[in-house]
């Protein structure tokens, strides 16, 4: 049992070491891409601003969550 | 960083935290963790109306992953859900048209602090309150019924059947979560009132409808997290789309946050697992406190850290 809280807590640093490096590039990015095209639809386009970042958040969401999975499974495999 | 949607400067990595750890309290507890995240955008200078539609996207993208997670673990009630649902849009509208009502009158920032500290502290004493006399009267353990569904005492337990008991028509069943008979009214009147909360403090009102699903309707805690959850999903995002068109909504804070958020769910579902209904009721009591400590910081002080 301790063993297993061990492996699990040890995948758990490394996921989160790896996901860091992958968010810390990732939203750089967004913000360097997206930021002036988002502040021009709100700033002009109300409406397709407010469907444009219901569609960004979910979409980061299943795409994180499919990342974290991904990677949890991988280490926790790898340690085995 | 600049974020020019909301006009202010706020430190990315700050946000990545936040959303860290108000991803643990949404896994954990099935709220929002708008009590946090409200006051601590405001603690770096965003405007109320921004914190508000702000954090409201983001919840969006959280509840998605904790609802699917607590959706695997068995805690959806999905038919109370849906109708929870109607109940909370109609709310949020309601609440959304207070902020711009405030934001008109040029006192919004003002008016929903000591709003949020009312709701906040009140939720607090609440929760501390019932969740010590359940554990007192050594009831604080789940148990599973006959039928299988998971069944957690609380000291509002008479007042809840006598809600259960009420006949206004039409009645329905809830059989996942072991309800008998209930008015529908009853469900979107709770749902309503959450809807009001999450339009007008922003995230999903968890902190409200959490204890109302459990108090009220007699939902048992582990089936009122998770579905909580996925009616903040259905809610959050109409809620998000009406702040947006509102000019209340800078998408930019929400991605970033969301992105700590995202790891500290995963935490917080599988934490469900080890505590007891009471319990969790009783672990939740300081953090409505700390968003209290925040907000009347900025009101003294007047300005950001």
């Amino acid at each position: 049992m301790k063993k297993d809280t061990a492996k699990n807590l040890r995948a758990f640093a490394v996921e989160l070491a790896i996901y860091s490096v992958l968010v810390t590039a990732y939203f750089f990015l967004v913000l360097h891409l997206l930021g002036e095209w988002l502040y021009h639809l709100e700033t002009q386009h109300r409406y397709t601003y407010g469907g444009v970042a219901l569609l960004l958040i979910a979409g980061q969401a299943v795409a994180l969550d499919a990342v974290t999975t991904l990677l949890f499974r991988f280490l926790r495999g790898r340690w085995r | 960083m600049f974020f020019p949607i909301s006009n202010s400067h706020v430190d990315p990595i700050y946000l990545g935290v936040v959303g860290f750890l108000i991803g643990i309290l949404g896994g954990f507890f099935g709220v929002g963790g708008s009590f946090i995240a409200g006051p601590a955008l405001r603690l770096m200078g965003v405007d109320w109306n921004y914190a508000v539609g702000t954090d409201l996207a983001h919840i969006v993208g959280k509840s998605i992953v904790a609802a699917r997670q607590h959706r695997t673990l068995g805690n959806v009630d999905l038919k109370l859900g849906m109708i929870m649902a109607l109940g909370t849009i109609g709310g949020a509208e309601a609440g959304a048209q207070l902020i711009q009502a405030l934001k008109r009158a040029g006192n919004v920032n003002t008016v929903v602090s000591w709003v949020a500290i009312v709701v906040y502290l009140g939720i607090s004493v609440f929760m501390l309150w019932e969740s010590q006399k359940t554990l007192k009267s050594g009831k604080g353990q789940s148990a599973r019924k006959s039928s299988g569904v998971k069944e957690d005492h609380s000291a509002f337990g008479p007042v809840t059947e006598k809600i259960q008991g009420m006949k206004i028509w039409p009645m329905i069943r809830l059989p996942t979560s072991g309800i008998q008979e209930i008015s529908l009214w009853t469900i979107l009147l709770v749902a309503f009132v959450g809807g009001i909360f999450s339009g007008f403090l922003g995230g999903g009102a968890g902190y409200v409808r959490m204890p109302s699903m459990v108090y009220v309707l007699g939902i048992p805690t582990h089936l009122a997290v998770g579905t909580d959850l996925f009616e903040i999903v259905i809610s959050a995002s109409y809620g998000t789309f009406t702040h947006a068109i509102k000019g209340n909504v800078d998408i930019l804070i929400a991605l970033v946050m969301h992105t700590g958020a995202v790891i500290g769910a995963q935490i917080g579902v599988v934490a469900t697992q080890y505590f007891a209904g009471p319990k969790i009721r009783l672990a939740f009591v300081p953090l409505p406190l700390l968003g209290v400590a925040i907000v009347i910081y900025t009101l003294i002080t007047g300005h950001k850290l």
